[in-house]
């Protein structure tokens, strides 16, 4: 059951899956399998291993083409990161010898768990981001994007590219100076006017709702960790069972409304990107016509600034359009996802607490009757 | 004096039962400042002629229950009995109650100390030859009760410190004991083991009633970031549901705050009851030792005098012969009524021993189990009003569009 739903289109015609990863040390070997009908690939059916970087290196260049401008761009999944379930193998065996067999034991298996549903988010948020971009009409078709699924050899040549990384790197650093330029600029549109404010403010408010979430789930998993220790002290059934209890509960949650609100904070920066680069090519119109306005008054060069003019404003109406279109589509996806996720976690918890029920209901039984 | 067999004293325990109910309410803090203190409502129910009337109340202070232990705990014919430790000062907490009792952290610690000197009192009163103690009839009868001095020595750790101090004191001996069975050896270990246990375990529950509250803060703080995003939304319907899961969140924030008062009153405290009481249980093991002490001691100097008298008999001073005698006579009597009464104390306190751990066994088994009863219950609540919640807002998710 996949952790966040997007609502995803799924074509037969292009269906993408990872259905094995591997992972070694720091790094994890993805294996990207598609299944096409289209005759612009060269088989029916292949399977690629891809790295993180090469993910990375796909969602750059998508982002820093021109013609792309005007839609979103899905968010680059996140690194994978081991950091806290590794963090947490240490300590367990440099405790080991405080504690029981049998509560090593468990806490073992408790970090195993963890690892693996790291391991699966990982899985998930990648195979998502490619799903994202077969089932969009214009970027599926991406030439760059046939590579990365189809490219049997090593993908690192090309994204050493220093050049491509470089002005990744620039263009991220004048995004956060432009973020100004959004509110600066004086809109046109009403759309995009209430677009702005709207996703400005819905971007700080999921920012902070998903370190919010992130924390409370922190403080569950450290109270799964307790009742294991409280378990493994206590010679009585009842503790046993309520471990298991309260701990999947814990990872459930956290990959139920954690994960909702952290892929949505990023596809809202995804969102807001577009309505950066609608900015500047506003910016860019106006400032050609100034230009033109000052051509015409020096009578000098008046060609090439009409023509300068018109493109800016060809560019930015056609940034307009597909904006629009993408910001609606992406109004709508948010609402079904949402949905999607808040159905199933309610019905999640409900699930657990009648499990709950039942398992602690018969220790008492079981107490009881002694 | 032969010991009775184990038998026949467990079957002298299962005829122990009793008709009297105490409970400690109503904590009200007398007086202001630093002289302040809170007097609490001690109320007795039973049936046995032996009090004044069926119920009646009386007012008493901390100091009041910890001088009924100090009363108790001195009594020759108490020893070897297993007296229920008192709940432990706390300066810090006294002090934050004399400035003012009505922060959350004052109150907890009020009720907290009330619950403790109610479980006291229970464990007193329910024990055999406690409830028989003149003293602990007047701590619950008596109007005015005059108010117990040195009580200093049971500060924080200081009851616990006070045991093992006596521990170590029997570790030194030289005379090492040779036991005829080794019931009390075996015994001994296993309630060393027990209390380490006890420990451990107690630290990992303090650490859960921690982790409980620290969720309280996490959950109520998400809850209310929860309500903004909802205010942002402008999907109205998803606009609604998520205020909604603000409200279930708030909700479930209420429930933690439930279940860390359940963890920290229920199973902590009952920890930390068990551990100091099992420090009890240590120290009747010691007094017994003691007793034995006593007892090894005066023999070996009956044994000085018989060597004295033996001498001076072969010293052969015919005219001081007479006297001499008389005065040996009397303090070899002496002596030796001695050595029979303490041989009798040491016999009489073992058997105190084994019927008191075996009673102790019992309640314990007892108090865990309906304890721990008591905390799943609570817990089960909690997970039924969990489903109710999440129940309610289903519907709300299901009608975004």
């Amino acid at each position: 059951m996949r952790s966040v739903s997007v609502d995803l289109n799924n074509d037969a015609s292009l269906l993408i899956d990872i259905p094995d990863a591997l992972c070694e040390r720091d790094k994890v070997k993805f294996t990207v399998h598609t299944k096409t009908t289209l005759s612009s690939f060269q088989k029916p059916e292949f399977s690629v291993p891809r790295q993180h970087e090469d993910f990375i290196w796909l969602h750059d260049t998508l982002v820093e083409t021109e013609d792309y401008a005007g839609l979103i761009i899905p968010p680059a999944p996140p690194k994978p990161d081991f950091e806290s379930p590794r963090e947490k193998m240490h300590k367990l065996g440099e405790g080991e010898a405080t504690m029981t067999k049998e509560e090593y034991t468990k806490m073992k298996q408790e970090l195993e768990a963890e690892y693996l549903a790291v391991f699966k988010k990982t899985v998930q948020v990648h195979e998502i981001f490619l799903q994202r971009l077969s089932s969009h009409p214009i970027l599926s078709k991406d030439r760059n994007f046939q590579i990365f699924l189809e490219y049997d050899q090593d993908l690192s040549v090309r994204r050493k590219n220093a050049k491509e990384m470089f002005g990744g790197f620039f263009k991220n650093m004048v995004k956060s100076a432009d973020e100004v330029l959004i509110s600066g600029v004086k809109e046109v549109d009403d759309f995009f006017e209430q677009e702005k404010t709207f996703l400005l403010d819905y971007y700080s408010k999921i920012k902070d709702s998903t370190a919010k979430a992130e924390k409370m789930t922190r403080s569950h998993k450290n109270i799964a960790d307790d009742y294991i220790h409280i378990s493994a002290t206590l010679n009585s059934i009842s503790a046993d069972d309520s471990t298991k209890v309260e701990g999947r509960v814990a990872s459930d949650q956290e990959l139920k409304l954690t994960e909702l609100l952290r892929y949505y904070m990023r596809d809202i920066q995804a969102a807001k990107d577009l309505l950066y680069r609608r900015a500047r090519a506003l910016a860019d119109y106006e400032n050609s016509n100034k230009a033109l306005d000052k051509a015409r008054l020096k009578s000098k060069d008046i060609p090439q600034a009409e023509e300068h003019q018109q493109q800016c404003l060809q560019k930015f109406d056609k940034l307009s359009e597909s904006g629009k279109k993408e910001l609606t589509g992406f109004k709508g996806r948010r609402v079904v996802a949402f949905r999607k996720n808040l159905i199933e976690m309610a019905e999640l918890e409900i699930k657990h607490a009648k499990n709950n029920v039942t398992l602690l209901q018969g220790c008492i039984d079981l107490l009881k009757s002694n | 004096m032969e010991p009775t067999s184990l038998e026949q004293l467990e079957e002298e325990e299962a005829k122990d039962s009793f008709d009297v109910d105490v409970a400690v309410t109503n904590p009200e803090k007398i007086g202001d400042g630093m002289n302040a203190y809170v007097a609490y409502k001690v109320s007795t129910r039973t049936s046995l002629p032996m009090f004044r009337s069926k119920t009646f109340s009386v007012r008493r202070r901390f100091s009041d229950f910890l001088g009924l232990y100090e009363k108790l705990s001195v009594k020759q014919s108490l020893h070897g009995c297993v007296i229920p430790p008192p709940p432990e000062k706390s300066v810090v907490g006294m002090t934050k109650v004399k400035v003012g009792m009505d922060d959350p952290s004052s109150v907890e610690f009020v009720e907290r100390r009330r619950a403790a000197l109610e479980r006291y009192l229970q464990r007193v009163v329910s024990h055999p030859s406690l409830l028989q103690d003149p003293d602990v009839r007047e701590f619950l009868e008596r109007d005015d009760l005059p108010r117990a001095v040195n009580t200093q020595a049971l500060s924080g750790a200081g009851f616990l410190k006070m045991i093992n101090k006596a521990s170590d004191a029997v570790n030194k001996m030289t005379i090492k004991m040779n036991e005829s069975d080794t019931w009390f050896e075996d015994k001994f270990q296993e309630v060393e083991n027990e209390e380490q246990q006890l420990r451990k375990l107690h630290a990992v529950v303090d650490s859960l009633v921690n982790h409980r509250k620290e969720l309280c803060g996490n959950t109520a703080v998400f809850a209310k970031s929860m309500a903004m995003l909802g205010n942002s939304e402008d999907n109205t319907a998803l606009s609604r549901a998520l205020s909604q899961l603000a409200e279930v969140e708030d909700k479930m924030e209420q429930l933690h705050q439930e279940q860390a008062a359940s963890d920290f009153f229920i199973f902590a405290e009952l920890l930390a009851d068990y551990i100091r009481l099992l420090g009890a249980v240590r120290g009747c093991f010691d007094q017994r030792m003691r007793a034995w002490q006593r007892w090894q001691e005066a023999q070996s100097t009956l044994q000085k005098k018989r060597e004295a008298e033996a001498k001076l008999l072969w010293a052969n001073k015919p005219d001081k012969l007479q006297q001499a005698k008389e005065e040996i006579a009397e303090v070899t009597n002496t002596w030796e009524a001695r050595v029979t009464q303490y041989e009798r104390d040491f016999d009489r306190i073992g058997m105190t021993v084994r019927k008191e751990v075996l009673r102790f066994e019992k309640e314990k088994a007892k108090d865990f189990k309906s304890q721990i009863i008591k905390y799943l219950e609570a817990m089960l609540q909690s997970q039924q009003r969990l489903i109710k919640f999440w129940e309610a807002f289903l519907p709300e998710a299901k009608a975004i569009a």
